[in-house]
C-alpha cells in the first residue's frame, strides 16, 4: 500500500461523494424534478476511483450510459454535474446532455456515452492521439458486462492490440445487462479471458475493494505508460439500484440488493481497512461525509434554483462554424 | 372493434401471428429478460412490454433474448429470413440501427435484387422511436428518412393502435423486409382497433379528417398533434384535409395529390429534421408530380437541423409543436 495519508482521504472523499451523489438522485428522481433516464452507479465507486486516481487531467476516458461516478473521479465539477443533470442553462454541457451525455474536456473526460459499446473505439483515437504526441498519457475507457458483447468493443480491442495503443478497458461486472443476467449474454468463462484472447494482458479484480482496484490498475497502467501496448482490467460489482431510476427489477431476486450492500459495500470496506490498519480514524472519515453530504446539498439546491437554457440555445453548437 | 392502446394492439398482433405462423420467432435484447438473473422468467417482455407475455407463450426457442449486439441481432434477422423464417427483430431505441446498418441497407435491403430476384427475406426490424420522453440525443431520433431512401426497405410509422396492427399485421404476412417504428409517445395512446384478421395495406394513405383549406400531411406522433391545430383552427372557420401517409416506402403520392386538386395548399409536418426529410421528399414529389395544383409555397414544419437536445425546455422547442402546425397553416391559407 503506497497511498499516504492525503490520498487515503481523498480517495474516501471521492468514493463518498459518487454515493451521496447518486443516493440523492436516487431520492429527487421520484419526486420528477430530473428529467429523462438516469442510471445509478452507486455500489461500483471504488472501480472509478481506483482506476482514475492514477490518472491526471490530461490523462484520458471514454465512459457510458452509467456515467456520473466515472465523471466524478476524474475531477467533474459536482455542482456542474448536478445541473446537468437537472437540465440547467450553466450545467456542464448547457443542459444540452443530461445524464447520459456529461463530458468535461479540461478533465479529460471525453464523454459519457449512451450507445452500449460507443466509447471503446474513441477510446483507441484518443490513445492514437496521445501515443503521436509522444506525452507517456493513457485512456481508460469504461463499460460494463454487457457492452463486452458489442462487436464495437471487440474491434476496439483487437486495434489497440495491433497498434500497441496505451489503453486500459475496464469492464465492471455488475452482474446485468439491464433485465439480463452477465452469465446468460457473456458466453465465455469470464470477459477477463476473451480480452486475453485479443493478445493483451488481463487482470480480475474484486470491484468492491478499493484497494484491490487501485494496485492492480496502477500495475496496468505503468504496463501502458512503458509503451507495452494495452490492457484490461475485470472487476466483479453489483449495482445497488436498478439498471435505470423506475427500472421494477423483476429479474432479481427480492433479497439480492439488501444483501449485496452487507457484503460488497465499498465504503464499508474502505473504512474497516484503513481503521483497522490505523491509516486512517473514523473521525476523520466522518468528517469527510460532513463535507460531502453538505457539497451534495448545495448542488441539489443550486440546480433547483438555477435557470433552464434559452431556447434560443436549440440552435446553437451543432458546428464550430457553418 | 375494441379500445386497445398502441402497445397493447402490437403485441396482441404478436401473439396472434405467432400462432398463426410457426415460422415468426422474435429477437432482441430483453423481449424477455430475466436470463441469467436470480428473479423471475420473463423479466421484461421488451423494454416497452411489446413483447410481454411472448416468452411464456412460445418459449426461449421462438423468444429469444440477445446479449447486447444490435449488429448481430439484425444480421441474425437477415440469415433467418434468408433461410425460411419471418424473424421480428427489436431494437431497444431506433438510435441503436447505427450499429446494426450494415446488416439493414448492405445486406437486408439488397439480398432480393442482388441475387436476381431469387430469394426474399421478410425480416421485421421493429424499434420505438421519437422524442418526448427528455431521453436526449441519443434515444430520441426520428431516423425513419435514412431508410426510407434504402431501395429494397419497406418503412411502417404507424400512428395509432389499429394502425400498427393493420401495419404489422401486414408486415408479418409480407415478404419483404419491414423496418417498423413504433413512436414511444403513442404506447399508451388508446383507440378502436378492429378485432379478428385485420391488414392495412401498405402504400394506402389515411384520410384522418375531411377539410376545405389546405392539405395537411402527417407522420407518427405528428398526426395528433395535427389534430390538434386543426381543433384549434376550426374555431376560425379553418379546415383541411389531414392525410397520414402510414408507411413512408411505399409511399402513397396519390392521396395527397387528389386532396391538393381540391386544396391547392400543402403543409407537411415530421418530427424529423429538416434537410432529406419526410418532408421534403413529399414536398419535391409534389413540386414534379402536382405543380399545377399549388397555391402558395409548400410548408414544411420540422425539427431544428440539429440533435435532439435533453432539457425540457429545449426539447420542447425542438419538437414541432401543435402551434407550428396551426401557424403553418394560416400562412398558407393566407398567402
Ligand atoms: C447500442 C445500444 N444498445 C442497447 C442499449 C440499451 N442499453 C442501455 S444500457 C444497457 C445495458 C448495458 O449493460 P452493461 O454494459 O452491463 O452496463 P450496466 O448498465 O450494467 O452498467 C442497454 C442494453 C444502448 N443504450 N445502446
Ligand atoms: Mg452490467
Amino acid at each position: 500500500m503506497t497511498l499516504q495519508k492525503t490520498e487515503l482521504l481523498t480517495a474516501y472523499r471521492l468514493m463518498k461523494t459518487i454515493r451521496e451523489f447518486e443516493e440523492r438522485l436516487h431520492v429527487e428522481i421520484a419526486t420528477g424534478a430530473i428529467p429523462g433516464f438516469t442510471h445509478l452507479y452507486s455500489g461500483q465507486e471504488a472501480i472509478a476511483v481506483g482506476v482514475c486516481m492514477h490518472l491526471a487531467d490530461d490523462d484520458y476516458i471514454v465512459s457510458t450510459h452509467r456515467g456520473h461516478g466515472h465523471c466524478i473521479a476524474k475531477g467533474c465539477d459536482v455542482i456542474g454535474m448536478m445541473k446537468e443533470i437537472y437540465g440547467r442553462a450553466d450545467g456542464l454541457c448547457k443542459g444540452k446532455g443530461g445524464s447520459m451525455h456529461i463530458a468535461d474536456f479540461d478533465k479529460g473526460m471525453l464523454g459519457a456515452n449512451a450507445i452500449v459499446g460507443g466509447g471503446p473505439p474513441i477510446a483507441t483515437g484518443a490513445a492514437i492521439a496521445t501515443k503521436l504526441d509522444g506525452n507517456g498519457k493513457v485512456t481508460a475507457s469504461f463499460g460494463g458486462d454487457g457492452s463486452s458483447n458489442q462487436g464495437t468493443v471487440f474491434e476496439a480491442m483487437n486495434l489497440a492490440v495491433v497498434l500497441k495503443l496505451p489503453t486500459l478497458f475496464v469492464y465492471e461486472d455488475n452482474g446485468y445487462g439491464e433485465h439480463t443476467g452477465t452469465s446468460y449474454a457473456v458466453g465465455s468463462d469470464d470477459i477477463a479471458g476473451r480480452c486475453a484472447g485479443f493478445g493483451m494482458r488481463a487482470e480480475k479484480v474484486d470491484g468492491a475493494d478499493f484497494f484491490a482496484v487501485y494496485d492492480m490498475a496502477g500495475d496496468l497502467f505503468d504496463q501502458l505508460r512503458r509503451g507495452e501496448g494495452p490492457a484490461a482490467l475485470e472487476c466483479a460489482i453489483t449495482r445497488f439500484y436498478g439498471h435505470y431510476e423506475g427500472d421494477p427489477q423483476k429479474y432479481r431476486a427480492k433479497d439480492e440488493v439488501a444483501t449485496f450492500r452487507e457484503t460488497m459495500d465499498c465504503l464499508r470496506n474502505f473504512r474497516k481497512r484503513v481503521t483497522d490498519e490505523g491509516w486512517l480514524t473514523d473521525a476523520e472519515l466522518d468528517a469527510v461525509d460532513t463535507e460531502v453530504m453538505a457539497l451534495i446539498d448545495d448542488a441539489v439546491e443550486q440546480s433547483k434554483a438555477a435557470p433552464p437554457p434559452d431556447v434560443s440555445e436549440v440552435l446553437t453548437d451543432v458546428y464550430v462554424t457553418y | 372493434m375494441t379500445v386497445k392502446t398502441f402497445r397493447e394492439a402490437l403485441n396482441e398482433t404478436l401473439h396472434a401471428e405467432m400462432a398463426r405462423d410457426s415460422k415468426i420467432i422474435v429477437l432482441g435484447e430483453d423481449v424477455a429478460g430475466g436470463a441469467g438473473g436470480t428473479g423471475v422468467e420473463e423479466a421484461a417482455g421488451g423494454i416497452f412490454g411489446v413483447s410481454s407475455g411472448l416468452f411464456k407463450a412460445f418459449g426461449a426457442e421462438r423468444v429469444i433474448d440477445t446479449p447486447i449486439s444490435e449488429s448481430a441481432i439484425v444480421g441474425a434477422a437477415a440469415g433467418a429470413a434468408l433461410a425460411g423464417y419471418r424473424p421480428v427483430a427489436e431494437l431497444m431505441f431506433a438510435d441503436f440501427i447505427g450499429v446494426s446498418m450494415d446488416q439493414l441497407y448492405n445486406q437486408i435491403a439488397k439480398f432480393r435484387y442482388m441475387f436476381g430476384g431469387k430469394t426474399q427475406c421478410p425480416a421485421i426490424i421493429r424499434m420505438p422511436t421519437g422524442a418526448g420522453m427528455n431521453m436526449g440525443a441519443q434515444h430520441s431520433q426520428t431516423i425513419y428518412p435514412i431508410v426510407t431512401s434504402v431501395p429494397g426497405l419497406k418503412v411502417a410509422i404507424p400512428s395509432n393502435a389499429a394502425d400498427a396492427k393493420g401495419l404489422l399485421t401486414t408486415a408479418l404476412r409480407g415478404d419483404d423486409p419491414v423496418v417498423f417504428f413504433e413512436h414511444k409517445a403513442l404506447y399508451p395512446r388508446k383507440c378502436d382497433v378492429p378485432d379478428g384478421d385485420y391488414l392495412v395495406p401498405f402504400g394506402e394513405a389515411a384520410l384522418v379528417r375531411e377539410g376545405e383549406h389546405a392539405t395537411v400531411v402527417a407522420l407518427a406522433r405528428m398526426v395528433n398533434f395535427a389534430e390538434k391545430a386543426l381543433d384549434a383552427l376550426a374555431a376560425d372557420g379553418i379546415t383541411a384535409d389531414l392525410i397520414d401517409p402510414r408507411t413512408t416506402s411505399p409511399l402513397d403520392l396519390d392521396t395527397i395529390l387528389e386532396s391538393l386538386e381540391a386544396t391547392g395548399r400543402l403543409i407537411i409536418v415530421d418530427e424529423s429534421n429538416p434537410r432529406c426529410s419526410v418532408a421534403s421528399d413529399i414536398a419535391g414529389l409534389v413540386a414534379s408530380e402536382g405543380f399545377d395544383l399549388l397555391k402558395a409555397p409548400v410548408q414544411l414544419v420540422t425539427a431544428p437541423h440539429t440533435p435532439v437536445p435533453f432539457a425540457r425546455e429545449l426539447e420542447r422547442a425542438y419538437v414541432p409543436s401543435p402551434d407550428d402546425i396551426a401557424a403553418a397553416v394560416r400562412k398558407v391559407v393566407a398567402y
